[in-house]
């Protein structure tokens, strides 16, 4: 009977590795987001129920990017991966912003054979033409291919900030603060605008979670959408971080044999209190 | 503040206060910035910073920044933190790590700034009543267009709080004046003397 239980939760915690579960939420925790030149940050990295709860899993480091405020890339420091998160330091040693990003893209096929579901690649496989060719059925029942290009980010300024690291690539979803992503106080409006492949989203479900589920009694997401220039306001009514994330699926996947898309961006940011 | 030598009211500086007096061309700036005595088990002295903003909330005039320097005892090596980050915190930064706590300062004009600034930063102080002087187009104290302004002084605290005091007031001053403010916490009173 133990060696059973034991096996089935071995089959539970395989089953539930990360890129898995859309029912859990990817997050990052930065330890401070506004420093002085030099100082250090450390970050926490997991997908869990709600974000910042450490429940679930931690968040793999193979695609993290973090971004200096010159544009260059800087390793982090320290990476460890544990159970329930993963974590790093990053030393802020340039003036200005820094975007810390897990950015995932790939391509994934679901099909149906005999009733049963299908999918490929397995899972922490990547998606390849060949396997693709030999593992899925020419002539596969209700075959989807999606496209999925998620970035996970957050940020930190060291000094003045600046928007070099923000620069949107005009891929996918992204977010552009309209006012320093760091700059966010209780009882100002911060603004800002979702654009999907460089131009304005509108009309996009933006869902924004307040740290410190755990200690309420709901988890009073508000829900907002981007009006018909990709913008959104939010008028703060507590300090901490929070976590707001957006998601678009259409038909614009770029690498065949995709069709369908699915591109989603969420953001960690600190708001202070003034 | 302890009195410079040259400012002890000597009959020459009285007879040069008495020349002046009539001419003043030189507007007068007075604040006082009250630390309150705290009665912490581990008491650190604040970070106070002293600015003048304008009506839009930019930065007419840093005036003062007290913060922790760089510490005698901090060993050389800890001045050049190894990549692995093997350096004590904050023994390389003679004190710069924590002036972010004065967030509105840091907002609006601390981050742009280098440390130490001359004329400007200096070493914290004990609680007390500071008194600050500063004249008209004498730095740090800028000519000011005529117009409205706020003194904001901010004060941060290791292992205490954060607090903020503002003080409005009109540029220039049609007589002298004294404004106060009442700090609750990590500030006690806060006075300005304008003089036209």
């Amino acid at each position: 009977m133990k060696i059973t239980m034991k096996k089935l939760a071995l089959a539970l915690a395989v089953a539930a590795l990360p890129f898995a579960a859309s029912a859990h939420k990817g997050w990052l925790e930065p330890s401070k987001t506004v420093l002085s030149v030099g100082q250090w940050i450390t970050v926490d990295a997991a997908t869990s129920t709600d974000p910042f709860l450490k429940d679930h899993n931690a968040m793999r480091l193979d695609n993290l990017v973090i971004t200096a405020p010159d544009g260059s890339k800087v390793q982090p420091e320290n990476a460890s991966t544990g159970k329930l998160r993963s974590s790093f330091d990053v030393q802020l040693n340039q003036a200005g912003t820094y975007k810390v990003a897990i950015v995932n893209s790939g391509v994934s096929a679901r099909w149906e054979e005999k009733g049963q579901r299908k999918s490929y690649p397995p899972r922490g496989q990547a998606f390849t033409a060949e396997g693709f060719a030999k593992e899925v059925p020419a002539n596969a029942e209700k075959l989807a291919v999606t496209e999925s290009l998620t970035q996970l980010v957050t940020f930190a300024t060291a000094g003045k900030p600046n928007d070099t690291a923000l620069k949107p690539t005009g891929v996918g979803l992204e977010l552009v603060p309209l006012q320093s992503i760091t700059d966010l106080y209780v009882g100002e409006e911060a603004k800002f605008q979702f654009l999907l492949d460089g131009k304005p989203a509108a009309d996009v479900e933006v869902e924004i979670i307040a740290d410190g589920v755990r200690y309420r009694s709901s988890v009073d997401a508000l829900e907002l959408k981007t009006d018909k220039d990709g913008k959104f306001a939010i008028d703060w009514k507590t300090p901490g971080l929070y976590w707001m994330s957006a998601s678009v699926s259409d038909e614009k996947a770029t690498t065949a044999p995709a069709k369908q898309r699915r591109t989603a961006y969420t953001a960690v940011v600190e708001v202070l209190s003034p | 503040m302890r009195p410079s030598p040259l400012l002890k009211r000597t009959p020459l500086s009285l007879a040069l206060c008495t020349l002046f007096a009539g001419t003043a061309q030189a507007a007068d700036f007075k604040i006082g910035i009250e630390l309150p005595r705290l009665d912490v088990a581990e008491y650190h002295r604040p970070y106070v910073a002293a600015w003048i903003e304008r009506e839009d909330r930019t930065v007419a005039a840093n005036l003062a920044v007290w913060y922790q320097l760089k510490r005698a005892n901090a060993p050389a090596a800890a001045q050049m933190p190894a990549a692995g980050g093997a350096a004590p915190a904050g023994a390389a930064e003679g004190g710069t790590k924590w002036l972010p706590d004065m967030r509105q300062w840091w907002r609006r004009t601390g981050r742009e700034m280098t440390m130490p600034a001359d004329g400007i930063s200096s070493a914290t102080r004990a609680a007390g009543v500071h008194e600050l002087n500063f004249s008209s187009g004498k730095a740090p104290f800028p000519d000011l267009a005529p117009g409205q302004y706020k003194l904001m002084v901010e004060a941060a605290r290791e292992e205490g709080g954060r607090e903020l005091l503002e003080i409005p007031f009109t540029w220039p001053a049609a007589k002298a004046a004294q404004l106060k403010a009442q700090g609750s916490r990590e500030l006690g009173a806060l006075s300005l003397d304008i003089k036209p």
